[in-house]
């Protein structure tokens, strides 16, 4: 039996088309294998493959032939004052130089502090300190993995006295100074415009259009204090209509981008995420997204 | 948005810090204050963030541990996770690699006295969880040793393949998982009394193998993996099972892909594949 390639894997860095695409979830991947769907491209959660060896990344390779990918992480904890962890970067490198990625993104927020993980995403207060914390780590990130970042915008559920900052402000800045890239996420902009009581529709107009290059949208979920609502992004149902409007907004200043339904909690037959999938395609097409490209079997 | 007055200068590491303190070890008043207030109320904010983070790893306990799971009920079972997840939160965020200690701490648990086989059983699911997620490689074939003079057997020292793992206890813990896998509605019977067994999990290619072993066999692969030649780990077999057969136990273990290299002792870096 010949063993995996080791470092340099014999794929090619595709380029993630401006179409509809799926999150890579554990449940769905024989049906990826026995009966690959018809969409553009996969995302994969970074962490959920940096094992040394085993079954997954021998699914993820022979997933990998059909379709181009997107590396999604949750662990580097772009927002630590304690800055990132090395190991850890090391082997996000290893992995990208095996399956090469077509996008890499990350999120403004942080998960690690103290050497404790959270396993969460907790919001950043937007300071000028914040800001010199996580540029200075993204930019360590981009050299680490020699490549541009996306970074995406965060849900969340409280705010700080000691912002200084709307959190659009907190986006485009980090941009500015870093050079990277925009993961926007339409649901966080809904949950957090929702939460913290702003506009959602100003918030697409505040950040800078032209770093966007991939686009996630997901359902959430509605939870109640008593009589007061709060959104909670668990990406466990289907896309809001709210949603789906602003992503039309955001469509409509973009034109087509790589575009993800995220589904990572009760997550569906894959069936029920593909027709999620189709409804982005849908208004993709609208926009002028052209053909789905069709995976290589 | 107005700026902050200095009074609310509080710096990142301190604010990290008071998250930590808030979510891991309810100790919530300095993060409650960072908290802007309104209808909802930062205690209410806080709690999602403590839920979120228990909630999933908790679940990723829950998912590397199903038979520990099962023997004890849903329930129970969280409620030690719980336990486990406040007491040692993960140092890294690769969640396979999550939940190694969790035997160790169901052994000192207290309202899981009366289940004295639990810890051993989480021991034995852990050892699996590696396996399954241990680098790949290819095992020495069969006919490797045909290649060695006789004389030259008992020096010989093996490197184990990378995911071979190894599990003993006093309880039948290898019986008491094969009886409680998901396919098993009812449970079989398994009499705790029957004494203590071992085993080793090896993946060698895809599938995670529980292979029972005796004492003698389970001896002799543990030596191997300390280092000791073939000489020295067959005499630690025999003595732990005098009717040890060193002959028949080294080609059940060359069958099963026990061994990814062996090297001579005259030549200590030199792999034979």
């Amino acid at each position: 039996m010949s063993l995996l390639p080791e470092a340099a894997g014999p794929f090619a860095a595709d380029p993630i088309p401006a179409s509809a695409g799926v999150g890579l979830r554990h449940n769905h991947v024989y049906d990826f294998i026995v009966d690959p769907p018809d969409i553009g491209w996969i995302e994969i959660h970074t962490e959920n493959y940096l094992t040394a060896g085993g079954p997954r990344l021998r699914q993820l390779e022979r997933i990998r032939r059909d379709y181009p990918l997107s590396c999604h992480g949750v662990g580097l904890s772009l927002g630590s004052h304690d800055g990132l962890d090395r190991d850890h970067l090391a082997r996000i490198r290893q992995m990208m130089d095996r399956f090469q990625p077509g996008l890499v993104s990350e999120h403004v927020s942080w998960s690690v502090t103290g050497g404790v993980y959270f396993n969460d995403l907790l919001p950043l207060p937007y300071t000028e300190e914040a800001l010199r914390v996580i540029c200075r780590n993204i930019e360590h990130a981009q050299e680490a993995l020699g490549r541009r970042m996306l970074v995406e915008n965060p849900s969340s559920y409280v705010s700080f006295k000691q912002s200084t900052m709307p959190e659009w402000e907190f986006m485009a800045e980090i941009v500015r100074r870093t050079g990277c890239g925009l993961l926007l996420d339409v649901n966080n902009i809904h949950v957090s415009a929702f939460n913290h009581g702003f506009e959602a529709d100003p918030y697409l107009d505040a950040i800078p259009l032209e770093a966007v290059g991939e686009i996630h949208v997901a359902g959430h979920f509605v939870h109640h204090f008593d009589e007061r609502t709060i959104l909670i992004d668990d990406h466990g149902a289907p896309v809001d209509d709210a949603v789906w409007q602003l992503f039309r907004g955001a469509l409509k200043r973009l034109g087509p981008m790589p575009t993800l339904v995220e589904w990572d909690t009760n997550i569906p037959a894959l069936p029920v995420l593909l027709a999620e999938v189709r409804k982005a395609q849908v208004l993709l097409d609208a926009v002028g997204a052209g053909h789905v490209k069709s995976h290589v079997a | 948005m107005p700026s902050a007055p200095a009074t609310l200068k509080v710096m990142l590491r301190d604010l990290q810090d008071a998250f930590r303190r808030g979510v891991f070890a309810d100790d919530e008043r300095d993060a409650v204050a960072l908290i802007r207030r309104s209808e909802i109320t930062p205690e209410q904010r806080l709690s999602i963030y403590r839920n979120n983070t228990f909630g999933s790893l908790i679940n990723v306990l829950q998912a590397a541990y199903p038979v520990v799971c099962r023997l004890v009920g849903e329930r129970f079972f969280r409620f030690a996770a719980r336990g486990f997840v406040a007491g040692g939160p993960p140092t890294a965020p690769r969640l396979s690699a999550y939940g190694g200690g969790f035997g160790d701490y169901l052994a000192g648990f207290e309202p899981a006295r009366s289940v004295p086989y639990l810890a051993d059983v989480a021991r034995l699911e852990w050892a699996r969880q590696e396996a399954y997620f241990a680098a790949d490689a290819t095992s020495i074939a069969p006919v490797a040793l045909q290649a060695v003079a006789p004389e030259r057997y008992a020096g010989l020292r093996f490197d184990l393949h990378p995911s071979v793992r190894l599990v003993s206890s006093l309880f039948p813990v290898l019986s008491v998982w094969r009886a409680n896998q998901p396919e098993n509605e009812t449970v079989p019977r398994v009499d705790l009394r029957a004494g203590g067994e071992r085993a080793m999990a090896i993946r060698p290619n895809v599938q995670v193998e529980l292979v029972p072993l005796a004492v003698g066999d389970w001896t002799l692969v543990s030596e191997l993996a300390t280092g000791a030649s073939l000489e020295e780990a067959a005499a630690k077999a025999s003595a732990a099972e005098p009717t040890f057969d060193l002959q028949r136990g080294l080609l059940e273990h060359l069958t099963r892909g026990t061994f990814r290299a062996f090297r001579d002792a005259d030549e200590p870096q030199g792999d034979k594949q």
